[in-house]
C-alpha cells in the first residue's frame, strides 16, 4: 500500500519537524501533495512555509520526520530528485554583473545531469517562456524586479521537471506578468507536472490551485482540495428585500435560522433591507426562493454565500497583523 | 586583482629605474641587482608580495568561495540545480587553486616583461655562484612562480573552510588574511621554534633554494608535503561543515 501511496504523491511528508534552538519553525506537519495537482501552501509570514520548501529540496536538513519527493527519499536520493524538480525558493538570486542568459547557463551547467548539447536551446526557450527574449544578453543588474522574479522562473523551466516548487512567484510582477504565471502554471499542470506554489495572495490560489494546504505556527493547519476546505465552512442565503418581517417568517418556517441585514451587511447600492441565514443541508436553495415567492414576499436579491477563502484562512490562522511565534 | 598584482613588479622596476644609481644595499632581497639584470624584477616582486600581497589576495578569493554565493543567494539555487556539494566544494577549490597559480604567474611574468623592457638582461649568477644563461633563469622563475603558488594552497583551504562558516564574505576574507599574517608572526617568534615547521606560511620563502645549482628541491618538497597537509586537514573540515549546513541564506 505504501508503494502504491507513494507513486500518488509527488510530495510527502510524515512527521516533519524543524527546530532552531528551543522554537519548532516547523512543527509534525504531514504534506500530502497528489501528482498533479496546483497546490497551494498557503500561511502567513513566518507560519515555516519557506523552512518547509527549504527541506523540500534539501537545502536544510529536517529534525524529525520523513520527506518523500516524487516518491523517493529526500534528503538520501537527492541526486535522483533534483533533476526532475524546477525551483524558486525566497525570491529570484543571480549574478549582478552576468546577462539573464549566461546566469541561466551558469545554473544549468551546475546540473551535472542536464545535457550539454542542449543548453543554449533550453535557456532561450526558458527565457522566450517567461518574456525575457528581449533582455537575455542584459546584466542582471539592470533587470527590475519582476525582469528578475522571471528569470527565477525560466530557472526553474531549463529542464523538463516532473514538480515545480514556486515560492512567490508573482512578487514583485506586474498585473499583466501576474496573469502570465497564472497561464504558465495552468500550462505546466495541464502538461501533467505537479505544481507547488506558496503564497500568501489568496485570490491568486484561488484561481490556479486544485489543492490547498494551510500553515500557521509551523503546523499544517488544513490541506485538501480547494472545495473541501471551502466547503467546511457553512454556506448562507442571502435575501435582499423590502419585506424583512415577511421573509424571517418563512425562513424560519424553513427551519432556518433568519437574522435581519445589520449595518455591514448591507453593500453598496442595497437601499432595502434584507435577511441573512445559514443553509442546512436538508433545504435546497432554490426551495428558499420559491417559498419565499409563494408567500409573496418580494424579493429584490437571492445570494448563495459560501465563505471566501479568505474568510477562512483567517479563521484558520488567526486575525491580526503580529507573527505569530 | 592580477591587475593589481602585476603592478608590484612594474612600481618597483620604474621606482629602480627612476632612482637608478644609488646602490644602498638596503630594501628587499635582490632589489640593487635590479639595474644589472632585469630578471631579478621578477624576483625582487615575489620577494616583496609573498608575505601579504599575495595572501591578501588569496584570501579574498578563497573567503569568498562558499559565503559569497551565500550572500547573492545562489548558494541555494546551485544545491537546488543540484550541483552536489561536495562537487561544489571540489570546484570552488579547484577555482582557488587556479587562482593561485595565476597570481603567481602573474607577478612573475609582469616582472619579467617589465624588467625586460627597462633593464638589460644578461646571464644571471645563482646563490651558489654558478651562471645560467637568461633562458634558463626564465625556467628557474617559472618554478619560483610554481613554488609560490604551491604555498599558497593550505591557505586557500583556510580559506574554503572559513567561508563554509558564514554568509558574510567581508568576514571569511579577512579572517583568512588575518590567518596568514597571525602564522607569519608566530614564524617570526624563535621563543615558538617546536611550531614553526607546523605553520603553513614556513616555507613561504624558501623558494630561494631552487636558485642553486644543482637545485635543492628539499624545501620544496617539505613545502609540498605540508600544504598538502593542510588541504587534508582544512577540506575535510569544510566537507564535514559544507555537507551538513543547511543553507538558509
Amino acid at each position: 500500500m505504501t508503494a502504491a501511496l507513494a507513486a500518488a504523491f509527488a510530495v510527502e511528508t510524515r512527521g516533519l519537524t524543524k527546530r532552531f534552538g528551543a522554537h519548532a519553525a516547523v512543527d509534525d506537519v504531514h504534506l500530502a501533495v497528489p501528482r498533479g495537482s496546483v497546490f497551494g501552501f498557503l500561511g502567513p509570514n513566518g507560519s515555516g512555509k519557506t523552512t518547509t520548501i527549504r527541506m523540500l529540496l534539501g537545502l536544510a536538513s529536517a529534525t524529525a520526520g520523513e520527506i518523500r519527493v516524487l516518491g523517493r527519499d529526500m534528503p538520501h536520493e537527492l541526486n535522483t530528485v533534483l533533476p526532475q524538480v524546477g525551483a524558486l525558493v525566497e525570491g529570484p538570486a543571480f549574478y549582478p554583473f552576468l546577462s539573464g542568459a549566461a546566469n541561466l547557463h551558469r545554473l544549468d551547467t551546475a546540473n551535472r545531469y542536464a545535457p550539454g548539447s542542449t543548453r543554449n536551446t533550453r535557456v532561450r526557450d526558458a527565457l522566450a517562456r517567461v518574456g525575457l527574449g528581449h533582455a537575455e544578453h542584459k546584466k542582471v543588474h539592470a533587470y527590475s524586479l519582476g525582469m528578475k522574479q522571471r528569470l527565477g522562473l525560466a530557472n526553474a523551466l531549463l529542464s523538463p521537471r516532473e514538480l515545480l516548487v514556486l515560492d512567490e512567484p508573482t512578487n514583485g510582477l506586474d498585473p499583466q506578468g501576474t496573469r502570465e504565471v497564472r497561464h504558465l502554471v495552468r500550462s505546466l499542470a495541464a502538461d501533467g507536472a505537479t505544481v507547488f506554489v506558496s503564497s500568501h495572495l489568496l485570490s491568486e490560489i484561488e484561481q490556479i490551485c486544485t489543492h490547498v494546504g494551510v500553515m500557521s505556527a509551523g503546523r499544517l493547519v488544513s490541506q485538501g482540495t480547494l472545495d473541501e476546505l471551502r466547503s467546511t465552512s457553512d454556506r448562507r442565503v442571502r435575501v435582499v428585500t423590502p419585506d424583512p418581517e415577511a421573509a424571517t417568517r418563512v425562513l424560519s418556517g424553513l427551519g432556518m435560522q433568519p437574522v435581519a441585514f445589520s449595518e455591514s451587511d448591507l453593500r453598496p447600492g442595497d437601499v432595502e433591507s434584507g435577511v441573512t441565514a445559514g443553509l442546512t443541508d436538508s433545504v435546497a436553495p432554490e426551495e428558499v426562493v420559491a417559498a419565499l415567492v409563494t408567500a409573496g414576499v418580494r424579493v429584490r436579491g437571492f445570494e448563495l454565500v459560501s465563505s471566501t477563502l479568505e474568510e477562512r484562512f483567517v479563521e484558520l490562522t488567526g486575525e491580526g497583523f503580529d507573527v505569530v511565534q | 586583482m592580477l591587475g593589481a598584482l602585476a603592478a608590484i613588479p612594474v612600481l618597483i622596476a620604474i621606482a629602480v629605474r627612476v632612482t637608478s644609481g644609488s646602490s644602498s644595499g638596503r630594501g628587499p632581497a635582490f632589489l640593487d641587482q635590479i639595474t644589472q639584470n632585469g630578471l631579478f624584477v621578477a624576483l625582487t616582486a615575489m620577494v616583496v608580495s609573498t608575505p601579504l600581497f599575495l595572501p591578501l589576495t588569496v584570501g579574498v578569493v578563497a573567503g569568498d568561495t562558499i559565503s559569497g554565493e551565500a550572500s547573492h543567494g545562489t548558494l541555494r539555487y546551485l544545491l537546488a540545480a543540484p550541483a552536489g556539494r561536495v562537487r561544489l566544494l571540489v570546484v570552488k577549490f579547484v577555482g582557488a587553486a587556479v587562482f593561485c597559480l595565476s597570481a603567481a604567474g602573474s607577478v612573475v611574468l609582469a616582472g619579467i616583461l617589465i624588467g625586460a623592457i627597462l633593464f638589460p638582461v644578461g646571464p644571471v649568477t645563482l646563490l651558489s655562484g654558478d651562471t645560467v644563461g637568461p633562458v634558463e633563469s626564465i625556467g628557474r622563475l617559472a618554478l619560483v612562480a610554481s613554488y609560490v603558488a604551491v604555498s599558497l594552497l593550505g591557505l586557500s583551504a583556510i580559506g574554503l573552510f572559513i567561508s563554509t562558516l558564514t554568509d558574510v564574505p567581508v568576514g571569511a576574507m579577512a579572517a583568512t588574511v588575518v590567518l596568514a599574517v597571525t602564522a607569519q608572526v608566530l614564524g617570526a617568534l624563535p621563543q615558538l621554534d617546536w611550531l614553526h615547521p607546523w605553520l603553513f606560511t614556513n616555507y613561504w620563502l624558501g623558494f630561494a633554494d631552487l636558485l642553486r645549482q644543482p637545485i635543492a628541491w628539499d624545501s620544496f618538497g617539505s613545502n609540498a608535503v605540508l600544504q598538502l597537509g593542510y588541504i587534508v586537514v582544512f577540506g575535510a573540515l569544510a566537507y564535514s561543515r559544507f555537507t551538513t549546513k543547511d543553507v538558509l541564506s
